[in-house]
């Protein structure tokens, strides 16, 4: 079209690569790409980025790192070590933070960028599950973030491990020990593992591996595969004015998107960079070489593997001899903690987008995603789950909390212990009411109109503020609302479903139960526009009142 | 035969005999044993009359809990017969004691108003002269300049760091005891918390840590305490509890943030 304003250099090399690759098709069909706005989905773009800014501080760091447990003498510039027996791969640890010109900033930067890539994991984890982002077609893209969640943990793990300094030592004295509990098999992978016993020569030269080859490796390709989909599936939309399941409101890929996202990673690069600068992590010279022998107080390992170290401090002292003397020990002190919460927080977070479908009943497609408040008992799981994991993350920390806060640290962990079963319970509950609160808060909006600060003083004497409808966009954002669906023939709660015969899939026991919790789980709790032409003035708690009944 | 050689020979006087080397050892000892522990105090503390001043303090401000002569008082205060001058040094000085109200441990505050360098070597000079204990160490025994920092960092690592942290932050104990940081100590007081084992700490021995070896772990603590944090703000120096604050508190703030302020920022289509 306007070929005459582009240079030659350009138009030249341009029509070259299009000729042979095509790509002018492409990229017209590519760089068009819209992409909705909302502040909540550039959160995975931490991770993200922080990925990126990892694989580049990871590779300098190989170029000096020592992956052996060969014994040396450490010779270094750091004084209060010098001359003290140590492997090979701390003393090269210490070079990098010591002798190596920008290796400290490096290697603080890479640690860094670890904690916000598990964070930023955790927190776009916590947008897509809140808002039902990962309901059909995207299940599949949610099972890919749940696996690169784990692995993130497995590579923050070995990584962890690789300076074997004293505090990772205590680290992976713990693996060692879950890995030796486990029943039949523990002694096996146990010396699979470290190639014999405890700590022997191995285990840092394998974690190596795993950690800058196998796992970054896997991550790489579940993340491109996990952009992909995106790509094909589009990104989801809050509700709102125009947006349908149909469309996608937003910018364009190029050049406005793309220009946030180029920003953002900016942003994510400076504050890693300025976090490295200005604040110490991990001064593996302060803890000293590992020996199995010594242990410092306040050994916590990093913050995602928290949770973990919590059960591990919460756990009672249980184990189950079997077959007498001669037979096998079972330690569920270690077991327990290790695998539990583990194991119920990631098959609960892989598996709930089927279980919610089997309840529900829901096979549409769904690009449009759902405020929290909509789905209550979604938000309730999900926070409960959130204060399950909290505790255990908090208790991980009870040393420290009982030294800041001056509380015997046995009661941390007897309180920690109850803690850990009712604080879910109440959450549940709370965040349950709190939602139906923010619900009928919108009813009331939908049905009076917001606060406009006009007092008005009516002939009688009586005051009165005026309300004014909401503006459209917040009106539609609202209404965006959808009742969370039921499976048909489950009655909806609203007891017209006794007498009737329940369909086929809702009889016998599961099926009872499957019925049971979809009239519970589904339902609209607080209608929209309930109140509206009752006449205005009406308070909206009066509103709430007439909807308890509905409320199971 | 004489009457000596006969008496040599009667049937009693075997019995005579220990009676009386008994007698002598007794009294020997009752001769001997006070006063020179009493020379000894003297000796170590400089001046003869420091006992009696001594018993004076410890009458005023210690004998409520301790009891009268330090014998101790059941529910309130232990013995201090045999604890030490060192052990009153690093009590007093520290303002551990007297104590201000009875918990699971003694705190360490600002001293007493009275407590001074005289009254605490008086002091000390008393509870010495009871029934001995851990001396008062030498200013070159706790030199941290003639230590070996790295020998002194690996005794560290092997035998306080499990309470005191890695770096000497201290850390919680079980119902409700600690293990105070050791920022505060004086070189003087690390090494009489190590002979002498106040609270919930074990003792040091010079048989288990040698003294050179016990000015070697001073000269780390002191070393560490001091040393600037090359990686920039410390963050507590208690390891990954404060990063992972850092992490979520700052960083993923910040990031929030400028991702709010990033899709705020809209285009101005139609």
């Amino acid at each position: 079209m306007s070929t005459a304003t582009v240079p030659k250099p350009i138009a030249g090399t341009s029509s070259f690569l299009d000729d042979r690759l095509g790509a002018g098709n492409f990229m017209r069909r590519n760089l068009r790409k819209v992409f909705p706005d909302h502040w909540s989905f550039l959160l995975g773009e931490i991770a993200l980025y922080s990925f990126i800014i990892l694989l580049l501080t990871g590779t300098f760091l190989t170029f000096f790192f020592k992956p052996s447990m060969e014994h040396v003498i450490y010779e270094g510039s750091y004084a209060p070590l010098q001359g003290i027996g140590m492997s090979a791969a701390y003393a090269s640890a210490l070079e990098i933070s010591f002798d190596v010109r920008g290796g400290l900033l490096m290697r603080q930067m890479h640690h860094w960028a670890a904690l916000l890539f598990v964070a930023g994991m955790m927190v776009h984890m916590l947008r897509v599950f809140f808002t039902g982002a990962y309901r059909k077609p995207r299940e599949l893209n949610w099972l890919i973030g749940v696996l690169l969640l784990t692995l993130a943990l497995l590579e923050g793990l070995t990584g962890y491990s690789l300076p074997d300094d004293l505090l990772s030592g205590a680290g992976l004295r713990i693996t060692e020990g879950v890995a030796i509990s486990l029943p039949l098999v523990g002694t096996w992978i146990t010396f699979f593992l470290f190639g014999g016993e405890y700590p022997g020569e191995d285990v840092i030269s394998r974690f190596y591996s795993l950690h800058i080859l196998l796992i970054p490796g896997i991550l790489l390709g579940l993340i491109s595969a996990h952009m992909i989909l995106m790509w094909v599936q589009k990104h989801t939309q809050m509700p709102g004015k125009g947006r349908t399941n149909n469309n996608v409101v937003g910018a364009p890929f190029y050049p406005a998107f793309m220009a946030k996202a180029g920003a953002y990673f900016m942003f994510t690069f400076g504050v890693i960079a300025l976090l490295g600068t200005f604040a110490q992590i991990n001064p593996i010279w302060l803890f000293g070489p590992y020996t199995p022998a010594d242990i410092s107080a306040g050994s916590q390992p990093d913050f995602y593997m928290g949770f973990l170290e919590g059960a591990l401090r919460l756990m009672p002292s249980w184990e189950v001899n079997l077959f007498g003397q001669g037979g096998g020990t079972i330690p569920l002190s270690v077991l327990i903690p290790a695998l539990v919460p583990m194991g119920l927080i990631m098959t609960g977070l892989a598996l709930y987008p089927f279980v919610e479908r089997w309840i529900t009943g829901d096979n549409r497609e769904h690009h449009v995603v759902d405020r929290p408040r909509n789905n209550p008992h979604r938000t309730s799981i999900g926070v409960s789950a959130m204060t399950f994991y909290g505790v255990l993350w908090l208790l991980g920390a009870n040393d420290e909390l009982s030294w800041v806060l001056h509380v015997s640290l046995n009661w941390t962990t007897y309180v920690g212990r109850v803690l850990v079963f009712v604080a879910p319970a109440i959450a549940y509950v709370v965040t349950y009411r709190i939602c139906l609160g923010l619900q009928r808060k919108d009813a009331a909006i939908i049905g009076h109109g917001v606060e406009s600060g006009v007092i008005k003083r009516l002939p009688h004497g009586e005051y009165i503020e005026v309300h004014v409808p909401p503006s459209q966009d917040i009106e539609a954002h609202m209404r965006g609302k959808e009742p969370v669906p039921t499976l048909p023939g489950t009655g909806n709660g609203s007891g017209n479903g006794s007498g009737d015969v329940p369909p086929k899939a809702l009889r016998g026991p599961i099926g009872r139960l499957r019925a049971k919790m979809s009239a519970a789980y589904g339902g609209e709790k607080i209608p929209l526009d309930d109140g509206h032409g009752e006449g205005h003035g009406h308070a909206a708690v009066g509103a709430g009142e007439d909807d308890k009944p509905a409320i199971h | 035969m004489n009457r000596i050689t006969a008496g040599r020979r009667h049937p009693l006087a075997r019995y005579a005999v220990l009676l009386l080397a008994l007698g002598l050892l007794g009294f020997t000892y009752t001769l001997a044993a006070p006063t020179g522990e009493r020379a000894d105090a003297a000796v170590a503390s400089g001046r003869a009359d420091d006992v009696a001043e001594g018993k004076k303090l410890f009458e005023l401000s210690c004998s409520s809990c301790h009891g009268l002569n330090a014998e101790g008082v059941k529910d309130r205060g232990p013995s201090l017969v045999g604890v030490g001058a060192a052990s009153v040094d690093f009590q007093v000085s520290s303002g551990r004691m007297p104590l201000a109200n009875p918990g699971a441990q003694a705190p360490r505050k600002q001293p007493a108003p009275w407590v001074n360098e005289d009254t605490v070597r008086q002091l000390a000079a008393y509870v010495q002269s009871l029934g001995g204990g851990p001396t008062i160490p030498t200013a070159e025994q706790v030199d941290a300049s003639k230590g070996d920092k790295a020998k002194g960092g690996e005794l560290f690592r092997a035998n306080c760091i499990q309470c005191h942290n890695f770096t000497g932050e201290g850390g919680a104990l079980t119902q409700g005891k600690y293990a105070p940081p050791l920022y505060p100590a004086s070189e003087r007081q690390i090494y009489e918390a190590m002979i002498t084992g106040p609270q919930a700490m074990p003792v040091f021995n010079d048989s288990i840590i040698t003294p050179e070896q016990k000015r070697d772990m001073i000269a780390y603590i002191v070393g560490v305490r001091e040393q600037k944090d090359p990686g920039g703000a410390d963050l507590g120096r208690i390891g990954p509890v404060t990063e992972g604050l850092v992490a979520w508190i700052v960083g993923l703030s910040l990031l929030s943030l400028a991702a709010i302020w990033i899709t705020a920022k809209r285009r101005q289509a139609q």
